[in-house]
């Protein structure tokens, strides 16, 4: 009530701004969301510098950037989990005072973090966990009426558009349908702003679509939809404007319709860049890993595959096709239950990854922070780690020397940015953290690479670097297998791309032969003859 | 700018905390205790150390792959017996009065691996199952006595053997230098620390067990067989608490029944009060040397200043939970700040 108040008495700067708009001929903006002059430093460091950013209600409003560009501090600012150092936020004309998450919640102000499993109790339903913020207010009754909860629950999913198991547990539901509680739990609380913050990466193409549907409904009920995300198709596709920052700095706000994703691209950058990096020819010689039939548990069921000499091999398909377990099975990280692996017509079997490491085959995990890192040591101990043996003498004793010398080496080859070999892996960015996990292979004498999602949350920049590494690795005469769902990404770097589905491989193109619609029509279980 | 020194004082305190307080408490009781300042005190509090030094460098193992051993007091009390026992029932030659209990602590580390590995028990639950199995094995073994020389049994008939001199001479016995005494444990202490460190800090292995703790997933991929790593710690826990056990046989000169039972809550103290010294952040052995010298100048001190031995576990569980505040407050303050 205040606040529709407070925008009539104090419209003006509004209107002004309605003015100029108009002659752009965009749609009216009804209230607006203003933060004006951000700063914000981390140890000296500043991460904001003098950042305004608008958004009206009712649109979908892009945030772009590369890792490490502010984006996601700029978001924390606004939900009140950092506090800004200089600057104001503004609300329909009103200034909010901002100083924790609870502030931010109390005027409407709601972020979906990418972590849904933070922000849920697994062992509670889906209605008591819509309702969650509701029952922790002090306002809230002594009494929890679970009628009057799964009605409330209801009509937020109404609203939504959706139709989530008011019933069932949170444990039990996919990731997409977590999300979902989630936003439906901001609308239960009169959301006014909302934030997605990269909400697609865990996504497969279908929920993800499922998702626009509920941001585009959410944004006719006059919201504002604040919308972060790496997949630059989609932000095309569905939202109105877009903002781009830069090295702490806005650097870019402008209606999609205007622009293009070469545009965006380069200033995400600072310069234009050719959408792909240009693939490397290298000669394809014989076949080094092979796999027949494997099978295990139910998510592979029988894969056939094989991996040359010099020949990057994509194998493309959405989230669970099976991608991340066959990448397992052939490293030795998961046992197969039936089929047989070869290496250089040698057949073999893996209990462990050691095993696998030992034939030269090494995989480059989807999880780097859990899987590929040790974060809380340093950049140097990473590397070295698959190679201690190599740096240690008979009786085991290491050469410390010879570690930093090859870390060295490796943090120059692979332009990794770090202070020094020193300096423990949790402080570098996203991208130069997929590096290390690459770079630590480099030296252990590898034939084989297996890549799970290289590219998974690495900004723009640092994705161009890993291409290169991977294309490198190649020309070196090293068989690649690049698992991925990013279909672009396949047609632009692989000689040969598998398209799985359903735990097999269900269609095969050659480099030349593929376009991203036929990959994902194969992927989605389209039959050949039926395109 | 208040934010800034909070934080730096917080530090500084995780960093050199630990080491501050071992060097008031020692100039405390030098002030305070006329007797304390002796150069035979000081060899007194170092033998009286070596013990838990032992122990507490097992502990440093299992926690340093990110497991946990509590059975190592039962260990020590099982060991203990043995030993007395082989001299006192067996009278069996020195090297399996040695062997023997060296072996014994070997097949409790494999023991605790099976459970956590194999069977994938909670490290915690585990060891703590464990750590009542070998208590009432060593209480079963000994009837509930204590093993003294030519030990009367239940029937009436006297124990053949006496547990030799030139076995005392492990945990008793001294050498000088010039004004100084040296007790002998406290040679094996020193050389098992500096062993320790080396292992840890600069082999293969040391840096396998350390990753395995960090990050056992990543650890694995990288091709770390970090089962047999995890093993191979707590076997090295079940050894050193064994070692523990020896030194105490031959020390006390008896076969002490229940003889490790104060000394798990020590050896962890000792290894958490280490957790922070320079900032390691991790398990490391010159921490818990410091930890252990600590518990071991406070134990000294208060029995010299006349208090009751009970009253000495508040303090020692004092210290430990202090330890624990600071340790566990930075460490999770750091990593919350950095995510």
């Amino acid at each position: 009530m205040t606040l529709s108040t407070q925008y009539a008495t104090e419209s003006s700067p509004t209107v002004a701004y309605k003015e100029q708009r108009s002659e752009c001929d965009m749609d009216i903006p009804r209230s607006l969301l203003r933060m004006v002059g951000i700063e914000k430093s981390f140890n000296g460091i500043p991460t904001l510098k003098q950042v305004d950013f608008e958004a009206y209600s009712g649109e979908i409003h892009a945030l772009l950037g590369a890792n490490g560009a502010g984006k996601s501090t700029l978001m924390n600012v606004l939900s009140g989990a950092y506090s800004s150092d200089a600057g104001h936020i503004e609300l329909h004309g009103m200034k909010l005072q901002i100083d924790q998450p609870k502030d931010a919640r109390s005027v409407g102000i709601y972020c979906v973090y990418q972590e849904v499993d933070t922000a849920l109790v697994p062992q509670l339903t889906v209605a008591e966990n819509i309702m969650l913020d509701q029952m922790a207010k002090d306002t809230a009754s002594w009494w929890v009426s679970p009628a009057h909860q799964y009605r409330q629950a209801a009509v937020a999913c109404a609203k939504l558009g959706v139709e989530l198991p008011l019933t069932k547990l949170v444990s039990e539901l996919s990731l997409a349908e977590k999300q979902m509680v989630l936003i439906a739990r901001t609308l239960v609380e009169q959301a006014k702003v909302v934030i997605f913050d990269e909400p697609t990466a865990p996504l497969s193409q279908e929920e993800a679509v499922r998702l626009f549907a509920v941001m585009q409904l959410m944004k006719e009920q006059g919201l504002v939809v604040i919308f972060i995300s790496h997949r630059l198709p989609e932000v095309f596709a569905i939202c109105d404007r877009i903002t781009v920052m830069r090295d702490g700095v806005r650097v870019y706000t402008d209606h999609v319709a205007r622009t293009s994703i070469q545009d965006v691209v380069g200033h995400m950058l600072g310069r234009t860049l050719a959408e792909q990096v240009p693939k490397q020819v290298v000669p394809i010689g014989d076949i080094v890993l092979e796999a027949k039939n494997l099978v295990a548990g139910n998510r592979v069921r029988g894969v056939n595959l094989a991996a040359r000499k010099g020949e990057i091999v994509a194998v493309v398909g959405i989230v669970g096709a099976g991608k991340t377990e066959t990448s397992r099975l052939l490293t030795g990280v998961d046992q197969i239950e039936q089929g047989s692996i070869s290496i250089k017509g040698q057949s073999v079997r893996f209990k462990e990854p050691a095993d696998a490491i030992a034939k030269g085959v090494v995989l480059v995990p989807e999880e780097r922070r859990k899987q590929g890192l040790v974060v809380h040591e340093s950049v140097e101990t990473n590397l070295s780690l698959p190679i201690l043996k190599r740096l240690s003498n008979w009786s085991g004793w290491l050469n410390g020397k010879i570690e930093r010398q090859l870390a060295a080496e490796i943090v120059e080859k692979l332009r990794i940015k770090t202070a020094s070999v020193q300096t423990l892996v949790q402080y570098l960015s996203g991208g130069n953290q997929q590096k290390i996990a690459i770079g630590k292979w480099l030296e252990s004498g590898a034939d084989v690479y297996v890549f799970d999602e290289p590219t998974k949350g690495v900004d723009v920049g640092a994705k161009e670097d890993i291409f290169q590494i991977i294309g490198g690795l190649a020309k070196q005469g090293h068989a690649i297998l690049y698992f991925t769902c990013e279909f672009a990404e396949a047609i632009g770097i692989a000689d040969r791309i598998l398209v799985m589905c359903d735990g097999k491989i269900v269609q095969e193109f050659d480099r030349q032969a593929a376009t991203q619609e036929q990959l994902l029509f194969y992927a989605s279980a389209g039959k050949e003859g039926e395109l | 700018m208040e934010a800034g020194i909070k934080h730096k004082l917080l530090h500084f305190l995780f960093r050199y905390g630990a080491i501050f307080v071992v060097i008031g408490v020692f100039i405390y009781f030098s002030l305070r205790l006329d007797n304390f300042l002796t150069a035979s005190n000081i060899g007194d509090i170092m033998a009286s150390i070596s013990i838990v030094t032992f122990v507490a460098l097992g502990v440093t193992f299992s926690l340093i792959v990110d497991g946990f051993d509590l059975s190592v007091g039962s260990t020590v009390s099982l060991t203990t017996v043995v030993t007395a026992s082989m001299m006192v029932w067996y009278e069996m030659p020195m090297l399996v009065v040695i062997g023997v209990p060296l072996l014994i602590g070997a097949l409790v580390g494999l023991l605790n691996a099976l459970f956590i590995i194999k069977f994938r028990i909670p490290d915690l639950l585990a060891t703590l199952a464990v750590m009542y199995i070998i208590a009432g094995i060593h209480k079963t073994y000994t009837k509930g006595y204590s093993i003294n020389d030519h030990m009367l049994f239940p029937d009436g008939s006297k124990a053949p053997g006496v547990i030799s001199t030139s076995f005392q001479t492990i945990g008793q016995g001294e050498f000088y230098i010039g004004s100084f005494t040296v007790p002998i444990p406290v040679i094996f202490m020193l050389l098992a620390i500096v062993a320790a460190h080396l292992l840890l800090r600069y082999t293969r292995f040391g840096r396998q067990l350390y990753m395995t703790g960090g990050n056992r997933e990543a650890a694995r991929l990288s091709g770390i067989r970090v089962n047999r790593i995890r093993t191979l710690a707590y076997v090295i826990s079940g050894v050193c608490a064994a070692i523990g056990g020896i030194l105490f046989t031959s020390r006390v000169g008896t076969g002490e029944i229940d003889a490790g039972a104060p000394l798990l809550m020590e050896a962890v103290a000792a290894v958490f009060v280490g957790f922070s010294v320079f900032g390691a952040g991790k398990p490391n052995v010159f921490g818990t040397f410091v930890g252990a010298l600590l518990i071991g100048v406070l134990v000294n001190g208060l029995t010299m200043m006349n208090l009751q031995y009970y009253t000495h576990d508040i303090i020692k569980g004092t210290v430990l939970v202090l330890a624990l505040s600071i340790t566990f407050y930075v460490v999770n303050r750091g990593r919350s700040s950095s995510s």
